[in-house]
Order: structure tokens, then C-alpha cells, then sequence
């Protein structure tokens, strides 16, 4: 299936959940509301026609100028083999969203490390802790606006630079 | 606090138990709370980040050229591939094209990784479950590997040899007759490990039907690549999205038969890669024969400024798809790059699959699972 037949299978499916197909890009895709995300999400995986069983990546991109993180789910089938990629926007003062944890459960860790490094909360999530972040670590490190801590458990994040400035 | 089964009335108490994070069988920091009744796992929590080295962060602050040397250290086992998979990211963002020595240069370095990382692989899974013979004739023959590799690009491990337009040495004739010398070498070695491992009737006891996961959890939590593949999903992206010069390439697609127990049990995760062994020769006998002449790298400008976008790009990389999802805001550093690594998700099946495992089976599923720490924490 084209994303253009997609994108329809799934309006189809859910009135009104999706919008903003972008065909011309590398990686089709097209904006899901978060309202309606997880019932979207189980339609994508139970449709018939749709079949994504696989979710290959789930990610976020802080893009501060819109004041909105963008919550990027890569979807593959393998039968038949096609795949599309879906958006949702979380407000970026109060990023909430629902989790697809029930849908795919490898959105489980997904979601964890989104968690950790955006600050993500995933509404009804079995287990939101952060993953590869200490669990005393201050602050989201892939927001753009992360400013790196000075020291860390009495450790300086900050060294002497190997080569004297007046040597480069 | 849980029954005996045996109803004598008697209850046994659960014990909790730190595997890790520094533990032989760990393949890196990886920590594991096992909670046992006994020897029978009831529940085994994995614990990463102790290898996070914010490598997607580092992504936004280097130039696109500059961040290829940091790609390597996502998996220091198959450098190579993580390289790949950046370079392929940014030339697809880009429109760069790659002329076809430099891809055939690609895939000679590639697939010479594969099989140093699959060595690595068997031959750490026989010194899990008590077998040190193995790993030393694994790594005997890797340091081969790594000796050609030296030679290719000057690096035994973090291997910093692509760029993005092609590859950073072209490969001199001597050295691709010193691949095909060591691989006439190597082939009749795989037979030895068969002998060694493979055939071995305590090797196949300790784990067939261990471990075994199902088409559908596979599917679920997403597994990739030989662990996939182990499932019974015959799926392998170099045939069926294929990239680089693959689709010139004969090769088959080993796949999980369940030839002494189960389908996906540990025995076929690990056959699998045994046969994917010489599937590599293969690919790597025909890449020596078909090299064409011609430069290997193209010409890219070097303040590369890709026009704003995105894409995900992904490759097989020896532990399953590897996924590359790199967007630019037409500037000189890449806006954000995330790397999806199949030994993440590899991880997180763990605690679906153990209840009900012996403890030393756990090593025995981590083992198969080639899950490689430095992958998963990036």
C-alpha cells in the first residue's frame, strides 16, 4: 500500500485522526492526534490490509520553535511488506501522551529511553523509570535547551583541555 | 514465599540475586535482579546505562563528517556497520551518490566484520555455558580479521573507514588477495567449530529447548536480525530492502529449523549464526571477484550542509537492523540522530522469557541473544 492508501485506510478507521500526510519526503508519513493515538496504533496493527505487527523505532525530536515535541513512530510490516511512519505532537511544558506499551510491547523500553532523555511522561505505562540515565540525574539531555550540569556526584563534567590553547 | 509443588506443605523462600554489572557472562556492564525460588528464575529485571555514553547527543554538537568516528563506539563489535549505517543516513539526505568500487569496498569491510563479530558471538556463548576451548579458536581466527582490517584502514576496532560518499582507503589488490588467502582458511574452520560446539551432545543438551521464543513474541518485542531469524521469520534486510551492491550478490538467508528441539531455541539462535558464517565467505568471495575499477570514494563538499529533512535508514548489522533516523535542519550539524540498535530490543525480551528458567540457563539465553552492552546504552 501507498501512504496515500494508508493514510485513507486509517481515516476510515478512525475519522479524523490522521492529517498532515507528507508523500513528498524521504519517509512518508502523517500526523496522528494524540488523543486518538492508541486506537489509531491498534488499528494500524489489527486492520487487515495494514498489518503493522512490528514497531521498529519509537523516538522524539525537540523542536523548541514550535513549542512542541514530536513523538516519531517508525511502523513495519512484513507481510505484506511495507511500512510508514506516524507523529504525534506533545506540548513541549507538558509532554504527556497515551502509551502503546498494550499495542506493541516493545514500547515498553522505547518509551523508557524517551522518557529519560526527553522527559516524555507516557500516560499508563507498567514501568516509567529512567533507563540509561541515572536515577538522580537533573534535567532531559536531548531537549535543546539542556544545560549540562557542572558536576555529577562530585564529579567535574568539564576538563582541561588536552592540548594548551596556545598550542593548537 | 511460593508452594512446593510436591504439596509436602513445605514453602521455599524466593532469593534475590545481583548478576552483574561486572560478571563474565554480561558481554560488557549489564546488571540483571534475579529473583529465584531456588534455581528457577521467578523473575529477572534487567538493569542497563551503565555504557551510556550520550552518543546521540554528541551527534548534534559534530559536523556530519565528524561525527562518523563517533559511530563507531555505538557497537565496537561491528563498527563497520554503524559507520554504514550513519554515512547511508547522510548520503540519502544529501543525494550523494557512492560509486560502486566504494560500495564494493563497503561490503568487502562489512561483511570481514561480520564475521569477526559472529566469532566473537559463538565463541563467548561456549565460554558462557563452561566450554573456554571455543573462544580461543574463535579468537584466533578473528585476530586474522582484525589483522586485514588493520590493514584496510589502519584500525583493528574502532574502525573510522567510511565516509560519507564512499570509503576513506580504496582496498589494494595485495590485501583482497590476502582476504580470499584467509578465507580458503577459514572455510574448512567453520567444520572445526561444528566438531567443537555444534555437534557437541552437551552442547545441544544445554540448549535445546532452552529459551524459546515464539514467532510472536519475536514480532513484539520487535527482535531482529539471527535472533529473528532463529524465530522462523525468514527476513534479512541486505534481500528484501536491499542496499549497497546486495541485490548483485547470491547468498541465502539462514533461518531457524528447530533441528534438535524447538524453533527459537537458543540451539537455533545460535546455528544460525554458524551458518550466517559462510554466507559471509560467500557474499565476500564473489565481492573479490566483481570489483570494479574506478574511485572509491565521491567527491562531497567538506562543509556537507544536506538539505533539511529526515529519513530512516536501516541495515543489517550482525546483531539484526540496525535503524538510523537522522534529521537535518539544512545546517552544518545534523539536528538530531537517533540509532536503534538491536541488541535494545534483544534486551528488553529478557523479562518476558525468563520466568521459569534456570538460573544458568539466563546466561545461556543472554549468551544467544548476542546482546552486546555497549549497543544497547549507546
Amino acid at each position: 500500500m501507498t501512504a496515500k492508501e494508508i493514510f485513507e485506510r486509517v481515516n476510515e478507521l478512525c475519522p479524523g485522526a490522521a492529517t498532515d500526510l507528507d508523500e513528498e519526503c524521504l519517509d512518508p508519513f502523517f500526523k496522528v492526534n494524540a488523543a486518538s493515538l492508541k486506537e489509531v496504533c491498534l488499528a494500524l496493527r489489527d486492520d487487515g490490509a495494514l498489518k503493522f505487527s512490528v514497531l521498529s523505532d519509537l523516538t522524539a525530536v525537540d523542536l523548541p520553535t514550535e513549542n512542541v515535541i514530536q513523538i516519531v513512530y517508525h511502523l513495519f510490516s512484513y507481510e505484506p511488506q511495507q511500512q510508514i511512519v506516524i507523529k504525534a505532537d506533545v506540548d513541549r511544558d507538558a509532554s504527556r501522551i497515551a502509551t502503546v506499551e498494550g499495542v506493541w510491547k516493545v514500547a515498553n523500553w522505547f518509551e523508557r529511553e524517551v522518557f529519560d532523555l526527553f522527559g516524555v511522561v507516557f500516560e499508563g505505562h507498567s514501568d516509567l523509570r529512567r533507563i540509561l540515565l541515572p536515577e538522580d540525574w537533573v534535567g532531559y539531555p536531548l531537549r535543546k535547551d539542556f544545560v549540562e550540569q557542572e558536576e555529577y556526584d562530585g564529579i567535574s563534567t568539564e576538563r582541561e583541555p588536552l592540548v594548551p590553547e596556545n598550542m593548537r | 514465599m511460593s508452594e512446593d509443588a510436591a504439596g509436602t506443605g513445605l514453602h521455599t523462600e524466593d532469593m534475590t540475586l545481583n548478576v552483574g554489572p561486572q560478571h563474565p557472562s554480561t558481554h560488557g556492564v549489564l546488571r540483571f535482579v534475579v529473583k529465584t525460588d531456588g534455581e528457577v528464575i521467578n523473575e529477572a529485571i534487567p538493569d542497563v546505562g551503565y555504557l551510556h555514553r550520550s552518543i546521540e547527543k554528541i551527534g548534534e554538537k559534530c559536523t556530519w563528517h565528524g561525527y562518523v568516528p563517533y559511530t563507531d563506539r555505538a557497537d565496537y563489535l561491528a563498527a563497520m556497520f554503524a559507520n554504514q549505517g550513519f554515512c547511508m543516513a547522510a548520503e540519502r539526505l544529501g543525494d550523494v551518490e557512492v560509486p560502486p568500487r566504494g560500495e564494493y569496498c563497503r561490503v568487502i569491510a562489512c561483511e570481514l566484520n561480520r564475521v569477526a563479530s559472529h566469532l566473537i558471538a559463538v565463541g563467548t556463548f561456549g565460554q558462557d555455558i563452561g566450554a573456554i576451548t571455543p573462544f580461543l579458536h574463535a579468537l584466533r581466527e578473528r585476530e586474522s580479521i582484525n589483522d586485514l582490517m588493520e590493514e584496510i584502514c589502519g584500525a583493528r576496532l574502532t574502525y573510522n573507514y567510511l565516509r560519507i560518499g564512499g570509503v576513506g582507503y580504496d582496498i589494494k589488490p595485495e590485501t583482497c588477495a590476502r582476504i580470499t588467502a584467509f578465507l580458503d582458511h577459514f572455510e574448512p574452520i567453520v567444520d572445526e567449530y561444528n566438531r567443537l560446539l555444534s555437534y557437541n551432545k552437551i552442547f545441544i543438551e544445554r540448549l535445546a529447548n532452552v529459551a524459546v521464543i515464539s514467532k510472536e513474541d519475536a514480532l513484539q518485542y520487535n527482535l531482529v536480525g539471527p535472533n529473528l531469524r532463529a524465530s522462523g521469520v525468514q527476513w534479512d534486510i541486505r534481500r528484501d530492502i536491499p542496499y549497497s551492491v546486495y541485490p548483485e550478490l547470491d547468498f541465502e538467508v539462514p533461518v531457524g529449523r528447530g533441528e534438535r528441539g524447538t524453533l527459537g531455541d537458543s540451539y537455533d539462535r545460535y546455528y544460525v549464526r554458524i551458518r550466517e558464517l559462510m554466507e559471509s565467505c560467500k557474499i565476500l568471495r564473489q565481492c573479490l571477484d566483481k570489483m570494479p575499477d574506478g574511485p572509491a570514494v565521491a567527491k562531497v563538499a567538506r562543509k556537507f550542509k544536506p538539505p533539511a529533512g529526515e529519513t530512516y535508514v536501516r541495515i543489517e548489522a550482525p546483531r539484526g537492523d540496525m535503524g538510523y533516523y537522522v534529521v537535518s535542519d539544512g545546517s552544518e550539524y545534523p539536528y538530531r540522530v537517533r540509532i536503534r540498535t538491536g541488541s535494545f530490543t534483544a534486551m528488553s525480551i529478557i523479562d518476558k522469557i525468563s520466568p521459569g528458567i534456570m538460573v544458568a540457563d539466563l546466561i545461556a539465553l543472554i549468551a544467544s541473544l548476542d546482546v552486546d552492552a555497549p549497543e544497547i546504552d549507546r
